[in-house]
């Protein structure tokens, strides 16, 4: 433990040792130097990782079911979600491609395999926690129930849409967690329980 | 005989011609004699000033009688009467007397007149020499005004340069002179180098050494020397066979330095720089330097002086001021920048120093909490070590804390666990900060809409949401009802709390509003005034848990039996690769040994006494899913070798329950299924043999 100083001090009272501070000083400039030995690029890497992957929850990208994904990868299975994740979106592809052609020519609509594959693409979203793209699902599920071709189309070029933002952003989450790796830390399983939920208090230089 | 007569017979003589003559002169002198006078009075009359008016009077007199005397003797040469001789008689005899008496009077007056003479001529003299002087006093008086001309125009301008070439200018034109330089010495003090020069353009720059004896000549003395036109500073140009070169004049001009001043003492002392002013007269002009051009040149070259030194002071002082603004705007920025940093630093600090102690708190409320159980040695030592570290408020203070919960408060809630924790961490640890003496209480209970609260919050309770209540009241220092809205602005103290001794940056409460508001609540501090005690409320909307209606659930959350599913075969059954994947490696996970099959007829194929769960997609719709658990059924006779059946569905409604229970199945899920819920029915499963619902 790290003297702050002369502004902290110890003194030994009952057979145990208690550690004053007049301030919130002594604690904060031992923290400080906490603070700073955290400071190594693995840190910020971290801090990258877990920022961006908070970003991805709240801006909807992902539900709850990714954190479960995540749960599952161990040392055992080290690319799981990533395998996972390719999986999914080969799916998304082939699927995409597939209902595409069905809907193709208007007179012709095959509603019962664009049926099926809004089925299939729903359930497989949903098991990685694709958020947005089961929600293009629901909606394009409706679409098709009532045979509205025009809406099958807009909910597939969502779909489409949905699927590729969500596949460039794993691509980035991912790199970040191969660098975290090769710089030698691990990948942050939590959440940080206590986020500094005042952002804006970023030390700024210009007065 | 002859008769005697009285008549004087003339003497005529026998020459008639030389009597003629007589008679004839005689006639001019009279004439001559009466217009003498006759001119003298008329000039006399003319003139002014005649002194001696009777003298006049009286030549005039003795030359009429002459005149008379001889006009009268014209009548003597021939037979002339008695009377007429007297009358020539009486002429002559006054005549006579008047010309004594005027030549006695003449012995007196002649040196007066000469005298007179000198006089004139002496005050003629003297208005010649007055004349001169008077000439001279123009040439100084114009002399003088030559130089206050110059000295203003040398002590206008505060140029160096412009200085010098106008002292020549305008010495140059008072003096007339045919050239005029300026030697200044050089760095080395060495040399005298050709700095200026009034007709040439470009002066050659040259130079001489300071040690030639003409220049010690000028140097030693402040006044202005004559030099010969041959000595090397007053060669300036080739001679061009000019017959006698003019006159050349040197003075020294001392050049002051800053150093040299002091107050009552004129520098003519210590380091003596000086230049030297050469002045030179026009050729063939056989003009001489006189004595008022001399001092003339004198006082300009001190003047010059002094004009050198204020432009010497003037740019050093200009130096100095800018050297100085630039180091007051450096320094400026630099404490700008040090004041940012701080105040970056500061704020920086502060949030930090904040968001660590909060844990740190609950670190302390935890590990205290922790020491009350049962624990190993080795487990209290290490809690003792964390707890040493951070020095425990509470403890020390012992301060009772009560926890009262309403009756009808459900038993398990959905909400931010983490961020509530650390809301109800912050507003006790404030009461218990600002409390020395007496008890804290810590109320929960369910908002009600006729509860008191602020009156633009309004309570809507849903059928799956409540609004929870938590009142913390503190006997302690108490708030000023003035400074209760200012609590929840960042960093703001209120003066009336003993805030300094209890430390604190104020930021715990403003993080707790943020936090309540994220959860849709409000917080409020009410507060009878100091010494009075506070009460902090808040009210936050969390979820009702139905977990709470589900009794299927085993109440132990982890069955110590079947934590450990390692090495358990089971097989999975999707249509879907993605999901089935995803199944698998949650079972993985839990140490299981996972086969999967992507169809019905696969699964009927390869399903074995060995496997003990069999997990079946039925999401996709018809019919055809529920059939191979029939089929299974039926291949599995033995109840005990049998496989137990678990449905992985998307749908929660009751038909799907209701259809799978008739299929024989044991158990549904809901997809996707997380890591605890699939723990957790595993476990179950495998301990009843069945399992109700998990959904």
């Amino acid at each position: 433990l790290m003297t702050a100083k002369s502004l902290a001090s110890k003194e030994t009272v009952n057979g145990r040792c208690w550690f004053y501070s007049d301030d919130d000083d002594g604690i904060s400039v031992y923290l400080n130097r906490e603070l700073h030995a955290m400071n190594t690029v693995v840190a910020q890497l971290q801090t990258q990782f877990q920022d961006y992957l908070v970003s991805l929850y709240q801006q909807g990208f992902l539900d709850n079911q990714f954190t479960e994904l995540r749960k599952l990868q161990d040392e055992g299975t080290p690319d799981f979600v990533a395998e996972v994740v390719s999986l999914f979106f080969d799916d998304c592809s082939k699927l995409i491609n597939s209902m595409s052609r069905s809907l193709e020519r208007p007179e012709n609509v095959d509603f019962k395999q664009v049926d099926s594959g809004v089925h299939q693409l729903k359930g497989s979203s949903s098991s990685v926690g694709a958020r947005r793209v089961k929600n293009v699902c629901i909606s394009f599920k409706e679409c098709c129930d009532v045979q509205n071709r025009e809406g099958c189309l807009r909910c597939l070029q969502q779909v489409d849409y949905e699927y590729k933002m969500l596949k460039t952003k794993l691509q980035d989450l991912f790199n970040l967690e191969k660098q975290i790796v090769q710089a030698g830390g691990a990948i942050p399983q939590h959440f940080p329980s206590y986020t500094i939920l005042r952002p804006d208090i970023r030390p700024c230089l210009d007065a | 005989m002859m008769e005697v007569c009285n008549c004087i017979e003339p003497q005529w003589p026998a020459d008639e011609l030389l009597m003629k003559y007589q008679y004839i002169s005689d006639f001019f002198i009279a004439v001559a004699y009466f217009s003498i006078p006759l001119e003298l009075i008329y000039f006399v009359k003319k003139s002014a000033v005649f002194p001696y008016r009777w003298v006049l009077v009286q030549f005039g007199a003795f030359i009429v009688l002459c005149g008379a005397t001889h006009l009268i003797n014209l009548w003597t040469f021939t037979t002339h009467s008695r009377t007429v001789a007297l009358v020539m008689t009486t002429a002559k005899v006054l005549t006579a007397v008047v010309s004594c008496a005027t030549a006695l009077m003449l012995v007196h007056i002649i040196p007066d007149l000469l005298s007179v003479k000198t006089r004139e001529l002496f005050l003629k003299n003297k208005a010649a020499e007055l004349d001169r002087e008077m000439g001279l006093i123009r040439t100084q008086e114009e002399t003088g005004r030559h130089v206050r001309m110059l000295t203003h125009e040398i002590r206008s301008t505060l140029d160096r340069h412009t200085i010098l070439k106008t002292t020549l200018v305008e010495l140059g034109r008072t003096l007339a002179l045919e050239e005029c330089a300026l030697w200044m010495p050089t760095r080395t003090g060495l040399e005298l180098q050709l700095s200026y020069t009034l007709r040439q353009q470009h002066p050659v720059e040259y130079t001489v050494p300071i040690q030639l004896p003409v220049i010690n000549q000028v140097f030693v003395t402040s006044r202005a020397v004559k030099i010969s036109p041959n000595s090397p500073v007053a060669r300036l140009r080739p001679v061009s066979g000019k017959y006698l070169l003019g006159e050349v004049v040197a003075v020294r001009v001392p050049l002051l330095h800053l150093s040299n001043f002091q107050i009552n003492d004129w520098p003519e002392l210590s380091t003596k720089r000086y230049a030297l002013m050469v002045l030179m007269l026009p050729s063939d002009s056989a003009r001489q330097w006189h004595v008022h051009e001399l001092e003339l040149v004198e006082v300009v070259a001190d003047q010059v002086a002094v004009a050198l030194s204020h432009a010497a002071i003037l740019e050093e002082s200009m130096r100095a001021r800018d050297l100085l603004m630039e180091q007051n705007v450096a320094l400026d920025i630099a404490r700008r920048e040090a004041e940012t940093a701080i105040r970056a630093r500061n704020d920086f600090l502060a949030v930090m120093n904040h968001e660590m102690r909060t844990p740190m708190h609950a670190i302390i409320a935890l590990s205290s909490l922790l020491q009350e159980t049962e624990l190993t040695p080795e487990q209290r030592l290490m809690v003792e070590t964390v707890l040493n570290l951070i020095k425990p408020i509470a403890v020390v203070k012992k301060l009772p804390i009560t926890l009262n919960l309403a009756p009808d408060l459900p038993e398990f809630v959905v909400g931010d666990e983490k961020r509530l924790m650390q809301i109800i961490l912050n507003i006790v640890g404030n009461a218990v900060k600002f409390s020395k003496q007496g008890s804290i209480s810590v109320t929960a209970l369910v908002t009600k809409s006729d509860n008191r609260a602020p009156p633009d919050f309004f309570v809507v309770p849903t059928g799956s949401h409540f609004y929870l209540r938590v009142k913390v009241k503190d006997l302690g220092a108490g708030i000023n009802p003035q400074d209760i809205p200012k609590l929840f602005t960042k960093f703001a103290q209120t003066q009336s709390l003993a805030t300094r001794s209890s430390g604190g940056s104020g930021l715990g409460l403003a993080i707790s509003k943020r936090f309540v508001n994220l959860m849709e609540g409000n917080i409020w501090i009410e507060s009878e005034g100091v010494g009075k005690g506070c009460t902090a409320i808040f009210d936050v909307k969390l979820g009702i848990s139905n977990e709470s209606k589900q009794s299927g659930i085993p109440k132990v959350p982890a069955n110590p039996q079947h934590v450990n599913f390692a090495g358990l075969k089971v097989l999975v059954m999707d249509e879907n690769g993605v999901s089935r994947m995803v199944t698998k490696g949650l079972l993985v996970h839990l140490g299981c040994e996972v086969a999967t099959v992507s169809s019905s007829e696969e699964c009927l194929r390869v399903v074995s006494h060995e496997h003990r769960v069999v997990f079946m997609d039925v999401c996709t719709p018809g019919v055809e899913n529920y059939q191979i658990a029939l089929r299974i059924h039926e291949k599995f006779t033995k109840r005990h070798q049998r496989p137990l059946l678990v449905a992985l569905t998307g749908n929660t409604d009751k038909s799907t329950k209701e259809r799978c229970m008739s299929f024989g199945l044991d158990g549904v899920l809901l997809k996707p299924v997380s890591l605890d819920n699939m723990r957790n029915v595993l476990s179950d499963l495998l301990e009843h043999r069945v399992l109700y619902e998990a959904m």
